[in-house]
Parts: structure tokens; sequence; C-alpha cells
């Protein structure tokens, strides 16, 4: 078992065009740099220069926002989803 | 010739053809029309734009289409109602209701902006459109939908009022009522989005979607006779709305074609209206926040539930740069803004509105406006459509038989009296 990663459209490129993609088990920071090794150039989409994760980019483990959860330091165990979603407009 | 040149991140100033993307490959940032100002800049004339047709289509030149509207024709050109009596109570002269409450066909600000969508969506060669909505898009989509011929799914929360179901069901569509808030909507939508080959309204149409509320502030200031208001008030859940607004009238500066601009920019001061349990972009206001932290929504404003609003940002940056401010209200306050703004002014408004009321209000006793100053405040959608959210609020009927003698009896009541 592993952690799954669902790809966005926008994101799919670095990865071959896979639409999920699978990490070890870690934290939200350990996923965004085991992906940065497998496909070069996605760290730069996922975070900013100063290494923070983009302000437009909301992710979600078991579909829950991790801005609920703890952030960065959000565990991900075996059998995990993560969701990276950008940020979609609604309402007025 | 184009007067469209493509698209450019507000984020990071990438720029892009004109395709059906909604956010930038390289950071995620939203995708924002470029129009071609050279060939705009001192062609578009006031004359010209009040020749066009009494809708949103008269400033036509300045949204992102090529060809003549083929959905919505008849969309926008709303009131602009003088509030007297509603800015007496606070001892303001130059109080207006731009009320979209009446906007055809569906009686919101949508109108506007899926007019444009579908438009363009026609453009680009869909045959289905879809939408994720807290309503009065759902409505909107829907409708136009209809009129154009399309396809329709329409994804919803599972607790939205009755009018917003039933004034969606009407129109044909297919209606996904998802278990969940309109965030989780919202990320279903995204993760189903380019899998059906839709055109996603708000995700991959989003860049066009959003200039139609562009016109929303184009027709506040020709209805001022070609003037910035100075102050303009307005609800705020994904966030769009307000920064679009603001750049509509700053484009009419950028034009030369307002009284009041100039070099130095316009002078409307932005100010952002939440409800309370959904107020991730007024707390950030208020308490100074760099970034604003999203928010579970807990309001009966629903047509504003939006915990994680997408231009949130942006929506944030335009108040602060125009020098305006936020304010949030409870749900009681809302149900009270909408019983002021319909007993004042004989309008409607939905619980959104009622927040948007209820916020003037507030920044009114707070001292925000000078009382000759020019105040818009900005109402989206209709009362009709959210019964639910003031019924058994606004007092009772008084029963009486049909004779004069039950009438004279119940005119001496002290609860008629009172009603006068």
């Amino acid at each position: 078992m592993a952690v799954s990663v669902l790809i966005p459209t926008p994101m799919r490129k670095q990865t071959n065009e896979q639409d999920t993609v699978e990490v070890n088990p870690g934290t939200i920071a350990t996923m965004v740099k085991e992906l940065a090794a497998q496909y070069p150039g996605i760290e730069k989409r996922l975070v900013d220069d100063q290494g923070e994760l983009r302000r437009f980019i909301n992710f979600y483990v078991n579909e829950e926002d991790i801005r609920f959860l703890e952030g960065k330091e959000t565990p991900l165990n075996d059998g995990d989803t993560v969701s990276i979603v950008p940020a979609i407009a609604g309402g007025c | 010739m184009p007067k469209v040149l493509g698209m450019r991140c507000r984020e990071c100033g990438e720029e892009y053809p004109m395709n059906p993307i909604h956010v930038c490959e390289l950071c995620f940032g939203p995708l924002e029309v470029l129009l071609d100002w050279e060939l705009l800049e001192g062609k578009l004339t006031r004359e010209k734009i009040e020749k066009g047709p009494k809708s949103m289509w008269r400033y036509w030149d300045l949204l992102p289409v090529e060809g003549p509207p083929t959905v919505g024709r008849n969309v926008g050109f709303t009131p602009l109602v003088k509030a007297e009596r509603l800015g007496r109570e606070f001892g303001l002269k130059n109080v207006y209701v731009k009320n979209d409450a009446v906007n055809h066909p569906t009686l919101s600000f949508k109108d506007r902006v899926v007019a444009l969508a579908l438009t363009k969506a026609r453009e680009f060669g869909y045959e289905t459109v879809a939408c994720a909505s807290t309503g009065n898009l759902a409505n909107s989509v829907a409708a136009h939908a209809a009129e154009g011929g399309f396809h329709s799914y329409i994804f919803i929360p599972d607790n939205l009022e009755q009018g917003k179901v039933i004034g969606t069901l009407v129109y044909g569509a297919n209606v996904l009522a998802v278990s969940g808030n309109y965030d989780e909507v919202n990320r279903l939508c995204a993760e189903a989005g380019d899998k059906y080959g839709w055109g996603f309204v708000n995700i991959n149409l989003r860049p066009y979607y959003g200039d139609g509320s562009k016109t929303f502030g184009y027709e506040i200031a020709e209805q001022l006779g070609w003037k910035a208001p100075d102050h303009i008030v307005t609800p705020c859940a994904g966030g769009s709305l307000i920064s679009k607004t603001y750049k509509g009238l700053n484009e009419l500066n950028r034009l030369g074609l307002l009284e009041n601009g100039g070099t130095e920019g316009i002078p409307t001061k932005m100010y952002a209206a939440q409800a309370k349990g959904c107020s991730p972009i007024t707390t950030a206001i208020k308490e100074k926040y760099e970034i604003f932290r999203p928010q579970k929504p807990n309001t009966i404003a629903k047509s504003i539930a939006i915990g994680n609003p997408a231009d949130g940002h942006i929506a944030i940056e335009t108040v602060r740069k125009s020098g305006g401010w936020a304010e949030d209200v409870t749900d009681e306050e809302v149900v009270e803004g909408i019983r002021l703004l319909g007993r004042t002014e004989g309008i409607f408004t939905e619980t959104a509105g009622g927040v948007t009321t209820a916020v003037f209000k507030k920044l009114a006793e707070q001292g925000h406006f000078g009382e000759n100053e020019t105040v818009v405040i900005s109402i989206t959608g209709n009362g009709l459509k959210t019964i639910e959210a003031v019924a058994g609020k606004l007092g009772s009927t008084v029963h009486i038989q049909p004779n004069l003698a039950s009438l004279a009896e119940a005119l001496q009541t002290e609860k008629l009296l009172a009603t006068v």
C-alpha cells in the first residue's frame, strides 16, 4: 500500500499524463519532495520561491483541506488519498 | 480585428492564448483576459456605448467574445435606484441600490456571467455546459442552457433552498445534489472537470465568466452619469464580483470615459460584505492578515457560503488598494437587512442582499460615508428565492371577516397601527 496522489489536469504534463501517482507515507512536505524527485519540474508548481505551498492550490487528505489539519505537516498514511485541486470561483 | 490578445496569470504574469483553461500551468494562479487596449483607446466612446442595446451587451467591445451574443441577449442594464428613504435613516443623501434582483431572466447578477460564459462556450464548440453552484448560478446556467439548446449538468450542495432547486429543474437541467457544502461540490467538479469534456462555467470557462461581472461596474458608472461612486458595498463569496466591479470602473477610466477619473485613478472605495458564519475575506481584512484562512460555512446566507474563496486574495487586495473596508453580520442582522431594504425601498432581496444591506448599515454607523458622498449597495439576488430564511420572521397576516365591522375592529388593534 502507498499514498495515492490525484494530479489535476494542469499538472499532468509533468507526470507524463498520469492522473494518479503514488508516494510513500510521510507528510505533505515529504510528498512534495518525493514528487519533485520523481517528476522534474513539479516542485515549482507546488511551492513558491520561499518553499511555501502555493496559495492558489488546495491540498486535501481524504477529502479534508489540509488547512483544517496540520498544513504541510499533515501526516500521510498507507491508503490515504491526496487531492491537489486548483482554487475554483463561485458565488459572488 | 480581434480585440482580445489572450490571457495572463494574475499571480506570475505568464501569458496564454484564448483557450478553455482557467488556471496558470506554472503557479495555478487565476487567468485574466487581456484586452487589446491599443485597439480600444480613443475609439470606444460614451456615445457608442449609449447607442447600444439596453443590456450588458452595450459593452460588447470590452467583453472577451468574438461574435455577437448567442444567449442572454437581454441580460443586464438593471435599475440603479436612488435609495432616498434608506439613505435618510443614516443621514446620507446619495445612496443607490444597483438592483440585480430583477436581472433577466433568473433574477440575480449571475445572468451576466452566464450570458458571457455560454456565448463563449458556443464559440469554443461546447455542446454541454456544467457548473458548481450555491444556487443562483445553477438557475442561470440551466436557463441559458435551455435558451441556447445546450445539455446541462448542475452540481449543487444538497441543502439548498427549495426555490433555487425548483428554479433549476424547471429548465430541464440534470441536477446533481451533492452531500456536502459548496467547497466540497467544487472539489468534486474540479476532479470531474476535464473527464467529461464539458464547458464548466466556473472552472474551464472561468476567465470569461468572471469578466461578465465587469458589466456590473460599467453600468453603475454610466447610470451615475459616467461617474465612479465614492463607495461600493459588495457581497463576497468566491470574491470575484468585488474585484471585477472595480476592474470595470478602472477600465472606463483608462478609456477616459469617466467625469471624475484621471491619471490619479478612480475615487471609489470598495467594501466587502460577508456573513459572520462564513467570513474568511472580511476577517482577513479586519484582522490585517496577509492571507485568508478558510472556514467551514455556517450561515443562512447560503448563496455566499464559500469557506475557501478562489478569488479571496484578489478581493482582499482590491479592498486594501481602494482604501475601503469590510464588515460581517450575524444571521439575525441578515434578516434585519432584508427587512430594512424591503420597508425603506420596496426591494425584496435574498439573504446575500440582506448581508450587504446590513453591512451597509454597520459601515454607515461606523462613519465610513460622508453625508453627500455617493454610496452604491450591490444587490445581487432576489428574495423570492430564499423565502425560508425570512418565513415566520416578518410578522403575520391579520385575519378578518369580509365586512366593515371586522375591518374596523382590526384597525383598532395596536398591531395594525404599529405597522403604519
